[in-house]
């Protein structure tokens, strides 16, 4: 009986909490920075990786001519994701002004 | 040497280790391990490790040492066993225990501190269903 | 309340199910409605988990012997502390200790990325309820932790007095933590082989638990050693037991993991063998959990066989099969994007301290399983012993902490042999100079690995000191600041990178206490009475006299009669007093006498330690009872049906009679060099992998910065 009785409530409990999002289909569309997040993660990470090849040259990880070219590169990447950035937060990507 | 047939030799340089890495490793196992035998398969002069009952009132301290029988987990066939060195807390007459050494003259002589034994029963499970 | 938790699990099991199908079809129809309402299950399925978990952890201390769990495993007399941890010690409530853990790893990594890897979180979700769904399974279908008596005991049979140690209280709940958090980077992996996102977005989601989940299997085994040290009456601490080896091999694969990570964040090479390298380490992990239980394999470890072991290894082949198959399916997708430049470069030595941890990995597997192996081949079980583990693991062993120092200095894609020349010219110097002293003032020729291993730490730990040493001093040059300061600095905003040196000193010091207590390690089994003395290396022992304690054990594990002894211990002008003793428990076994059975229950060796940063003595004792064992059958004869406190008086008696005149007991002594380093460096290692995992404040605080940054530029430039 408590067994029974158990079942039936935690099972609405959880049907509650599950079928929410259901209910209101497209909402977390709307809601739904993903994107714009996704892109800051990868900015700090490119950060990252920037400082970090920085200090491997100043700590002799890397040779000035690689670090040269790793560098380029990862500036060039993080340049890409800005602009994508600013496109979706709805800012000119020339000036950084919202538009 | 041109890079792909350089990388190709780097292969196969890593393959050959890996391969006589893996002969050594299979040839020293076999070399130095050890039969798991109950006290009715053992032959005399070589190493075993022996599986087993001990013997109920057969436990005797000898010294510095131990002497007790061991038999098969089923049935009546046991041997005597000299033995060295720490005695695990578990170990009881009528429990299973292991142990490594060579039959001599009819008589187990145990490795010092080889001896193992199972945890009691009383905290299993499936013996207290049965 | 029973019932309650009974209906967590299949509501629990319903739940995963739902998570995996929602989350599936919002990943393959991209409908985010699905894929939120399947990460909300998985909320929902933590919920459960812990419910039902709060609900069996409460009838463990009210001692509800309903339940046939609580009967089996507690009792009344079991200390609070040790009614609490009985739980995971029977392996109905460790499956659910497991599947808790799952669900609340699931719902933090879920949390944290439910607004990135939109892509490969859905599948990774499926993964995670599909691991959840099983063990549940498990549970609901046979091993049901709230199975109930109908006939309650009025007694229950008590916790296994072996696990009765604080080691223990935490060791089992850190080693299924650590096995359990690698299922987070296994299933994101998986997830990002599904969807094809090969790139590294899945390894900087989940590095930091895959970091998290090898520092708490590593504590966890750890603690276990320390467990076998202190209280298993032997004086070792890692004795290749099929369940310490098992504990070990996820641990090694995942060390290779976290390091060949970084290869594909920095590189994008060995996406495969990354792939691969987690895989394995989850199948190790279900493995590990396996074999505690299974009972295929002799152990000490084996608390009676399993019921499950079938449904086990089904799992573990099913992972096996599909990850394979999933992995071969993507081989075009993992190609490399970059080729390895130099076989002197940091990437190069990454490999090679991966090949030798999955070979280490290997020659452990392949010794834990040769019992099965040989039955295979020969048909006769033979087993392999530890001189074995020993002859093939040391070099491999010395080969790593090698490694360990060389991997840090050496520069990425390619060295020249300048630069190697500036970086390895003071950590050689220092090996060096080690080398020299030691064959100058010390005995560490008589064993030539140890000696080897000795050089090879001080190479690492003046590799790693240079590290921090160059760090700072180029930090000064920038900013002016103290050496103090500086080196705080820099570690701090670059955790990773210096968290994990950290590790690497850590592991270096921890190798250098196993190097020094294996090989110089004096012992000495003896048989002393009251008044005897002798010599253990250094110090002289001396038995003064026996002891006997009734219900006073000063451990706290509820033991009815102690009998020990007080050893006076002399070791030049030092002199100080061990006090080892023997805890006896009572059996309920009715074939016993009513007094014999509080002298023939479990018994287990209370060791005695002098702790020491240049050694350790360690001395246990095993009371011998001959000389009670005529007045023991007198009294069960005499007081079989005599009342309780009658039968104290007699066992006080007993007691007394064993410290007044007491046989010769068994005493072990040991003089273990350096063997505290172990414990040392393995805290420093953990405190290593803690700084590396944290996250870095200065990171988020630099978001904000940046946007204020940004809106005052745009602001000022408007004006």
């Amino acid at each position: 009986m408590e067994y029974a009785i158990a079942l039936i409530v935690l099972a609405v409990l959880v049907a509650v909490v599950v079928a929410g999002p259901l209910r209101r289909p497209g909402e977390e569309e709307r809601r739904d920075e993903s994107r714009i997040d996704e892109l800051r993660a990868a900015k700090e990470a490119k950060y990252r990786e920037i400082r970090d090849a920085e200090l491997d040259r100043e700590m002799g990880k890397l040779s000035r001519e690689d670090w040269r070219s790793v560098d380029r590169d990862l500036r060039g990447e993080a340049i890409t994701i800005l602009r994508e950035l600013d496109l979706l937060e709805g800012r000119s990507p020339e000036t950084g002004r919202p538009v | 040497m041109d890079p792909s047939r350089k990388r190709k030799l780097r292969l196969v340089v890593a393959l050959g280790v890996a391969v006589c890495l893996a002969a050594a490793l299979v040839y020293t196992s076999f070399s130095a391990s050890s039969e798991a035998a109950q006290p009715s398969e053992l032959r005399e002069g070589q190493s075993y490790e022996l599986t087993g009952k001990v013997v109920a009132d057969s436990v005797d301290r000898d010294g510095e040492g131990l002497r007790f029988r061991v038999r098969d987990r089923e049935g009546t066939h046991s041997v005597p066993v000299v033995y060295a060195g720490v005695v695990p807390d578990p170990f009881r007459e009528g429990r299973e225990v292991i142990v490594s050494g060579e039959l001599k003259q009819g008589t187990f002589v145990a490795e010092r501190d080889s001896l193992v034994t199972k945890c009691p029963s009383k905290f299993t499970k499936d013996e207290q269903n049965s | 309340m029973a019932g309650v938790g009974s209906a967590c699990l299949v509501v629990g099991l319903l739940t995963a199910l739902y998570a995996v199908f929602a989350s599936i079809r919002g990943a393959r129809s991209g409908r985010r409605e699905w894929v939120t309402s399947g990460r909300r299950a998985m909320y929902c399925l933590a919920a459960l988990c812990v419910g039902a978990f709060a609900l069996l952890e409460a009838a463990f201390l009210r001692s509800d012997f309903s339940y046939a769990l609580v009967a089996e495993g507690s009792s009344t007399d079991t200390p609070t502390f040790y009614k609490v941890t009985a739980l995971w010690a029977t392996q109905d409530g460790s499956l659910l200790l497991w599947a808790t853990l799952l669900s609340l790893f699931s719902t933090a990594v879920l949390f944290f990325t439910r607004r990135s890897l939109r892509d490969i979180a859905p599948w990774a979700t499926a993964v995670l309820g599909v691991v959840a769904a099983f063990f549940l399974l498990l549970m609901v279908g046979w091993e049901n932790p709230f199975d109930t008596l109908a006939m309650p005991p009025q007694e229950g049979a008590g916790l296994n007095p072996l696990l009765r140690h604080p080691a223990m209280m935490i060791h089992p709940p850190m080693l299924y933590t650590g096995y359990v958090g690698f299922a987070i980077p296994f299933a994101f992996a998986i997830g990002a082989l599904v969807a094809r996102q090969t790139g590294a977005d899945w390894i900087r989601a989940t590095r930091r638990f895959a970091l998290i989940a090898w520092t708490f299997l590593g504590t966890g085994i750890m603690l276990g050693a320390l467990w076998s040290y202190t209280e298993l009456g032997w004086g070792g601490y890692w004795a290749w037991d099929p369940v310490e080896n098992a504990s070990l091999m996820p641990w090694l694969v995942g060390t290779a993991f976290l390091h060949s990570i970084m290869v594909q964040e920095k590189r994008g090479m060995l996406k495969i063998w990354n792939a691969s390298l987690i895989c394995a380490t989850f199948v190790l992990a279900l493995l590990g959990t396996f074999l505690v239980r299974s009972g295929i394999l002799d152990s000490i470890h084996a608390f009676g066989a399993s019921t499950i072991g079938v449904q086990m290894l089904i799992f573990i082949a099913s992972v096996i099969a599909l990850s394979a198959g999933l992995i071969v399916a993507r081989l075009p997708d993992l190609r490399s994007e970059a080729r390895l430049d130099s076989l002197l470069s940091r990437e190069a030595f990454f490999l090679l301290n991966n090949l030798v941890l999955v070979g280490l990995c290997l020659v452990i597997m392949w010794g834990t399983f040769f019992p099965l192996i040989s039955e295979a081949i020969t048909g006769t079980e033979a087993t392999v012993g530890p001189p074995w583990f020993n002859r093939l693991t040391t070099p491999l062993a010395l080969v790593l902490v090698l490694l360990t120092g060389i991997g840090p200095v050496l520069a990425w894609r390619r060295v020249t042999p300048s630069g190697l020349r500036r970086v390895l010219m003071v950590p050689v110097a220092a090996t060096a100079l080690v080398l020299v002293g030691l064959l100058a003032f010390t005995n560490a020729t008589d064993s030539v690995p140890s000696l080897i291993m000795f050089c090879f730490v001080a190479f690492v730990l003046s590799a790693v000191a240079q590290e921090f040493w160059r760090g700072a001093a180029a930090r000064r040059v920038m900013t002016g600041e103290s050496w103090p300061r500086a080196l705080g600095r820099l570690a701090g905003r670059n955790r990773r990178r210096y968290g994990g040196f950290l590790v690497h000193a850590g592991i270096a010091i921890l190798f250098l206490g196993v190097a020094a207590s294996s090989a110089f390690l004096e012992q000495r089994d003896v048989r002393l009475s009251p008044g005897d003395t002798v010599k253990v290396g250094d110090y002289t022992v001396t038995y003064r006299n026996a002891t006997a304690r009734l219900g006073g054990d000063t451990s706290g594990t509820g033991a009815p009669i102690s009998l020990g002894a007080v050893m006076d211990v002399r070791r030049g002008d030092q002199t100080f007093t061990l006090r080892p003793s023997r805890n006896y428990y009572s059996t309920g076994d009715p074939s016993k006498g009513a007094i014999s059975r509080f002298f023939e229950g479990e018994a287990t060796s209370e060791v005695d330690v002098r702790w020491g940063a240049r050694r350790d003595f360690w001395l246990a004792v095993r009371p011998d009872l001959v000389s009670l064992e005529e007045p023991i059958a007198r009294a069960d004869r005499r007081f079989a049906d005599s009342p309780g406190q009658v039968q104290a008086i007699v066992i006080r008696t007993l007691a007394e009679l064993y410290r007044q005149d007491p046989p010769p007991a068994a005493f072990r002594a040991i003089v273990s060099p350096l063997v505290t380093w172990i414990w040392i460096g393995g805290a420093i290692a953990v405190l290593g992998a803690l700084v590396a995992a944290w996250p870095s404040p200065e990171a988020r605080l630099r978001r904000v910065r940046s946007l204020y940054a940004a809106r005052l530029g745009r602001e000022l430039s408007r004006a």
